[in-house]
């Protein structure tokens, strides 16, 4: 068969429209399925420090992390390697320390990585070690991580710790399903993406006995977390620095 | 030209002497022993063929670490429709080899030195002596 050349045009041009018309059709379509946000979900945790006991001296969450993410007991302060922490109120919400109950601020905080909407660490790492994952997780890859501590900079939570020695010594009882660190690498807290992977909640939110953790996904507005945010009044740390902290703050 | 002789004979001197652990071996019909690997005794077959897994492992391995920490898939479909759990500690050493009578044996036998993995991966049999 033989084509004339306006033929020839005709056909380019109905297969050009064609190709044009379905690509923005399924972009358009993954755009709407982005918008309602069902397909992946947004991790985030509140702490409702008024049912937490670390002023009774309760640890259970820190303990729960610690065995199972084999964290190390550093003996030396400088060298600590710590996911979960506390600290005092007044150095974590200075800002919001005038005027408020005593008996709040004297209370010590439960301290995470933040998870945040916009990452500062992520954005300076050299290697691509650490990133955002889509349901909001903040993960480190360990086999990229060259040691450089830029992330540690940038973090204004001071959320990552730096393996200065071979942290096995210093790990009490090893669980030998998760993998250790090595000596040289950033280390913080996954949001237990391991557990979440196999469909458990995190480890500090199953070993806190007094229920104070809530953990779930931002996304569906049936979900606990979503909930409890919308009837109590809820604080992030620095929020005034735009990185969109996924944990909260109960008061 | 009358050191060709000579010339001759002392080349295939030096050649015969030279090549001699090759062709002794080969007449004699002697092989290097084999490392001696300590194989599971309840699991069959391997999450792919034997013979891929020799020439490949290190190749699976770093898709496996992809999988599991950059994608978040943390299950495996074998060729032959099995479906295991992504986890050097847990499925490879949890389930079917030992370490040290396994890994290290063929990795000292054939001259590979250690791979870093160890370095944060876990030996389930040296942690369980470490807890007792």
């Amino acid at each position: 068969m033989k084509l004339t050349r306006k033929e020839f045009l005709l056909t380019a041009a109905a297969t050009l429209a064609g190709i044009a018309g379905t690509k923005t059709l399924s972009t358009v379509k993954a755009a709407a399925d982005d918008s309602t946000g069902a397909s992946t979900p947004r991790w985030a945790m509140a702490i409702d420090f008024q049912k937490c006991r670390w002023d009774q001296g309760c640890n259970q969450c820190v303990q729960s992390c610690n065995e199972a993410h084999n964290i190390p007991d550093v003996p030396q302060k400088s060298h600590e390697v710590k996911w979960i922490w506390k600290e005092q109120y007044k150095s974590v919400f200075p800002q919001q320390s005038q005027w408020i109950d005593p008996a709040l601020t004297s209370h010590p905080l439960m301290l995470l990585c933040n998870h945040c909407g916009t990452p500062p660490c992520t954005r300076v790492c050299p290697t691509g070690a650490t990133w955002k994952r889509d349901d909001g997780i903040v993960m480190m890859d360990w086999h990229r991580c060259i040691g450089c501590r830029y992330c540690m900079a940038a973090c204004p939570y001071d959320s990552r710790s730096f393996d200065f020695a071979d942290p096995r010594p210093d790990i009490v009882n090893i669980n030998p399903a998760f993998p250790t660190r090595t000596k040289g690498v950033v280390e913080k807290c996954n949001f237990c993406e391991e557990r979440l992977g196999k469909g458990q909640r995190p480890a500090c939110v199953e070993g806190c006995r007094e229920h104070a953790l809530i953990f779930g996904d931002l996304n569906d507005p049936a979900s606990q977390i979503r909930s409890v945010l919308r009837s109590r009044y809820a604080m992030q740390r620095n929020q005034e620095l735009g990185t969109g902290p996924a944990v909260f703050y109960l008061l | 030209m009358r050191e060709r002789v000579l010339i001759g004979t002392g080349l295939a001197l030096f050649l015969a002497l030279f090549t001699y652990p090759v062709w002794w071996a080969a007449a004699s019909g002697t092989r290097a022993a084999a490392p001696q690997l300590q194989l599971p005794q309840h699991a069959s077959a391997c999450v792919a063929p034997a013979s891929f897994m020799r020439a490949s492992h290190m190749q699976l391995l770093s898709s496996w670490r992809n999988d599991a920490v950059r994608r978040g898939v943390h299950k495996f479909r074998s060729p032959d429709g099995r479906v295991y759990d992504v986890s050097l500690s847990g499925t490879c050493l949890g389930q079917c080899h030992s370490k040290a009578e396994f890994c290290d044996r063929c990795h000292a036998y054939s001259g590979v030195s250690t791979p870093s993995c160890w370095q944060c991966h876990n030996d389930p049999q040296l942690a369980a002596r470490s807890i007792q």
